[in-house]
């Protein structure tokens, strides 16, 4: 049950999250996006990845937090999936962690919202919650706008 | 096991393709029943496919093709003759392979399909032919020369003596798995240097076998990475190639158009690997027409030019159905019944004649039947009593834009009933697929003589010409297919060139009256309805799609650039205002417009209805209009039938029964990464549902996101044109009003209201955007 996994993580609105470092191809700071109009809002834009196109998907509308304040540069997440890469759109990059024997525990109840729908389960770390983000879910959504 | 997967998988990418020539080849037999060529490599393809299964452990299939080998065999030998019966079971026979493979290809298993009957008439058809039929025994045929055994050979030149051949033929019979060759060398009767050249002989006498030698089995998507790189290589090229230090630096310069010419070159190469010969798909129309002719008792012969002209093979899939359907329009309404050609003065055999060949950087495919053309005054009458054209319209139309009102939406109801079935398209979608590729299609027709249908295609769709435009300080392409004119007007001419109509701007374009479409309000980057300026210059992009001509109204227009075509990730292929995206010279991504999804987002297309092939996705659109032109006709598992605004429907699915699951106390399904709870229609309606509980679900599928319901329906029949008028004291009742469609009565259903009745789900799973 405990097996040790190692996590990629970054901080969005303050709250530490982690995915498995195996899924991240790549990471790096930002770059200039091409807006596209009549999408999901928490499509931040597209980008051009050595020739390859990429979705941005800005991880704080999609987990419904507020939006970035002016001073962060946000940092790209390259995450590879199925239907290609996509970019998931972070405040700040962290370490890569090792969840070591701790157990993969439910999400607590006080976690609301989009935050709550989209974590697999946390980890207590010394001082901090790691919440595992549920990429699958968090890259599900509909296409068209309201 | 994955090496076994390997195994089967190479033996269905096999057996495919055997199957292809083998349709071809029993068609062409049936015209030459003699042709021992011809039955020999059909013998060889069953035979391969037998025994491969055999060695596969795939049973069924073996059994199939046992019963069709012994009766190829018979007919390879001269023992029984080929004759319709026979062809027809052997056709069923290679239908009845494919679908085994089909489902092997699926899941491993051969199927549930049951075959003894098929079985049964190939064992009765190796029976004696009837006294009347059967024909002077064939001469004994020449020994084929390709296939001549080792022995023969040895013989033959005087190295071995016949009883030596007999004794080791005889050895092998008792079991000696080796070659013939290989026991005359052991027992000293020949030089293996004989048997090497007796092999060569033997080698060079099966012709095309070098070839097959020279190429490579190349996986489609490697060749999609390569082309990739290419465009990235093109994109890399232009921005050294225009850099300012090439020009100061004579070495640098010399390099940089060396680069430029292998880039080119490189870059036609990579195209070239794509490209199909149009052939693989046409070598299915002879089979597909020789059954229709059967079904439709006529007589109609194929005639193909130009099978080897090449085209991307993106292309070539997306031609496929439209291709199909036209074909089948030939046989089918094209060419008359035998007796009525006779009548005519026409030999009884009709033609249809596919011509295939480049020009002008496209490529032209012409479908020509010689049948009894398409006649102008009925089409019109057609079009005036579904109330596409109005009489006077009708008038002044001339017959070769009358003959192409059989592309127009709404035109054959008989199609569309298929078309939700998915058995086939309409000739407005065959418009429509096509002109979704870049190409154009048009027909001529000359009453009593037959029909002309001429289709333009571009040759790849990788790299297209598109004219960028900037709107809201950003760029986007739009594909010059659509493209019809640019003009600009100036400030002081607006408020002349520009009227206002009910809201919408229209321009006057030389006595025609032009929708304008703002981009940026199209793409809702402006909340405000766009009034012309009149204080500076406007930039109209005339366009035109689908039938629909309209002008899009931009900030700036830049220049025409050839742009390689990306497609879009998975949560942008829904949105119906682009086509896909692009990389531009200073590796910003740029996104490509589509014309026909911003004229119908903006509202200047004139109808909305499906335009997609079974499989897409259809368009969904207010339901708030007060006239439902386009219904979907539905039962519920008895007579009573309902209808409702097909702009209500997101799409039609099926569910198997055991995809229903519950939650809070209700009947909900999986879809498409959420929960979809689920509302019989029979129950709201209080009809008495009478269908099988076994049978899948019919499901309309409403709204999205959270909203989303689906309706189980009983069955879809239709999809109608009618123009219903929706009493506005009816708003919030589930049956908004009853009518007469297509002599029934039919209650038209408010799906709004129809969903509200059935609520939504609390703890709704799904992520609503």
């Amino acid at each position: 049950m405990a097996e040790s996994r190692q996590l990629c993580t970054f901080v969005v609105d303050g709250l530490l999250l982690g995915i498995d470092v195996r899924q991240v191809q790549e990471v790096f700071r930002s770059q200039e996006m091409t807006a596209v109009p009549l999408a999901d809002p928490s499509v931040a834009g597209l980008l051009n990845l050595r020739g390859q196109i990429v979705t941005a998907i800005d991880l704080r509308t999609r987990l419904g937090l507020g939006p970035r304040p002016d001073g962060i540069d946000p940092m790209h997440v390259v995450i590879r999936t199925d239907d290609g890469a996509v970019s998931l759109l972070v405040d700040e990059i962290g370490d890569v962690i090792e969840s070591g024997d701790d157990v993969l525990e439910r999400p607590p109840e006080t976690l609301v919202g989009g935050v709550r729908r989209m974590i697999q389960g946390v980890y207590k770390l010394a001082g901090r919650l790691l919440l595992v983000l549920d990429t699958e879910t968090a890259l599900t959504f509909d296409v068209v706008r309201g | 096991m994955n090496e076994m997967d390997d195994v089967v998988r190479e033996f269905l990418v096999e057996s495919n393709e055997g199957l292809d020539q083998l349709d071809r080849d029993l068609v062409a037999l049936e015209q030459d029943p003699g042709n021992r060529d011809l039955l020999a490599r059909i013998f060889r393809c069953i035979h391969t496919v037998k025994g491969t299964c055999g060695f596969l452990g795939f049973s069924k299939l073996e059994s199939v093709t046992h019963v069709g080998e012994s009766l190829l065999a018979l007919l390879r030998d001269g023992a029984r003759r080929m004759n319709p019966d026979r062809a027809t079971a052997l056709l069923r026979l290679v239908d009845a392979v494919r679908e085994i493979l089909g489902h092997i290809e699926q899941s491993g298993e051969e199927g549930d399909g049951n075959y003894d009957a098929l079985v049964a008439t190939l064992t009765e058809l190796q029976g004696p032919d009837a006294p009347a039929a059967a024909a002077p025994a064939e001469p004994e045929a020449e020994p084929e020369a390709p296939a001549k055994n080792m022995g023969d050979i040895l013989i033959e030149r005087g190295l071995v003596e016949p009883e030596q051949v007999a004794e080791a033929a005889e050895e092998q019979k008792k079991g000696d798995p080796r070659r013939i060759g290989e026991i005359l060398v052991e027992k000293a009767h020949v030089p293996p240097h004989a048997i090497v050249e007796a092999l060569e002989s033997q080698t060079d006498a099966k012709p095309g076998s070098s070839v097959a030698d020279s190429s490579v089995r190349v996986d489609v998507g490697l060749l999609d990475r390569l082309m990739n790189l290419v465009g990235e290589l093109v994109l890399a090229r232009n921005q050294i190639v225009q850099h300012p230090i090439v020009g100061q630096d004579g070495m640098l310069a010399a390099t940089c158009q060396r680069l430029n010419l292998i880039t080119t070159e490189l870059q036609e190469g990579v195209m070239k690997t794509r490209m199909q010969p149009i052939g693989t798909i046409w070598s299915r129309f002879p089979r597909v027409v020789r059954d229709l002719s059967v079904t439709c008792k006529k007589q109609v012969r194929v005639e193909m030019e130009g099978k080897e002209t090449e085209l991307d093979r993106t292309i070539i899939e997306a031609i496929k159905d439209p291709l199909t359907h036209i074909v089948r329009n030939s046989v089918d309404h094209g060419i008359e019944k035998p007796a009525d050609r006779v009548k005519a003065g026409k030999p009884a055999e009709g033609c249809l004649q596919m011509r295939a060949f480049h020009e002008g950087g496209q490529v032209n495919i012409e479908i020509i039947d010689d049948g009894g053309g398409i006649n102008p005054v009925k089409i019109k009458a057609k079009a005036v009593q579904k109330g596409l054209l109005t009489q006077e319209q009708a008038d002044r139309m001339s017959d070769r834009e009358a003959v192409n009102l059989i592309f127009a939406p709404g035109f054959s109801t008989a199609e569309q009933v298929t078309n939700v079935s998915g058995r086939g398209v309409g000739m407005d979608v065959v418009r429509t697929n096509i002109e979704r590729i870049g190409g154009t299609v048009d027909v001529t027709s000359v009453l009593g003589q037959g029909t002309t249908l001429r289709i333009k295609i571009p040759l790849t769709l990788a790299i297209v010409p598109a004219l960028i435009v900037s709107a809201g300080s950003q760029r986007y392409a739009i594909p010059q297919v659509s493209l019809v004119e640019l003009v600009r007007v100036d400030g002081d001419d607006i408020p002349r060139a520009i009227e206002t109509i009910d809201g919408t701007p229209l321009y006057r374009l030389r006595g025609n009256l032009l929708p304008l479409v703002q981009l940026t309000h199209a793409l809702r980057l402006v909340a405000n309805r766009w009034a012309p300026p009149t204080d500076r210059p406007i930039n109209i992009v005339v366009l035109q799609a689908d039938g629909v001509t309209f002008g899009l109204v931009v900030d700036d227009v830049n220049d025409t650039q050839e742009i390689v075509v990306k497609p879009l990730g998975k949560h942008l292929k829904g949105l119906t205002g682009f086509a896909g995206a692009t990389i531009m010279g200073d590796g910003r991504v740029a996104l490509i417009l589509d014309v026909f999804g911003i004229a119908q987002g903006a509202g200047v297309a004139g109808k909305v209805r499906d335009r997609s092939i079974p499989g897409e996705s259809l368009q969904v659109a207010d339901a708030d209009q007060s006239v439902w032109r386009t219904l979907l006709l539905f039962d519920v598992g008895e007579g009573r039938r309902f209808a409702v605004p097909l702009s209500s429907v997101a799409r039609l699915e099926e569910f198997p029964p055991t995809a229903v699951e519950i939650a809070e106390g209700r009947e909900v399904v999986q879809y498409r990464g959420g929960i979809m709870p689920l509302g019989r229609v029979a129950d709201v309606l209080g009809c008495a549902d009478s269908r099988d509980p076994e049978a899948n679900l019919a499901v309309v599928v409403h709204g999205a996101g959270r909203e989303r319901v689906g309706l189980v329906v009983g069955r879809v029949h239709d999809i109608v044109e009618e123009s219903v008028t929706y009493p506005p004291e009816t708003a919030g009742r589930i049956v908004a009003v009853s009518t007469v469609i297509q002599g029934k009565v039919t209650d038209v259903l408010d799906v709004g209201a129809l969903a509200r009745s059935f609520g939504t789900l609390q703890t709704y799973g799904g992520h609503g955007g």
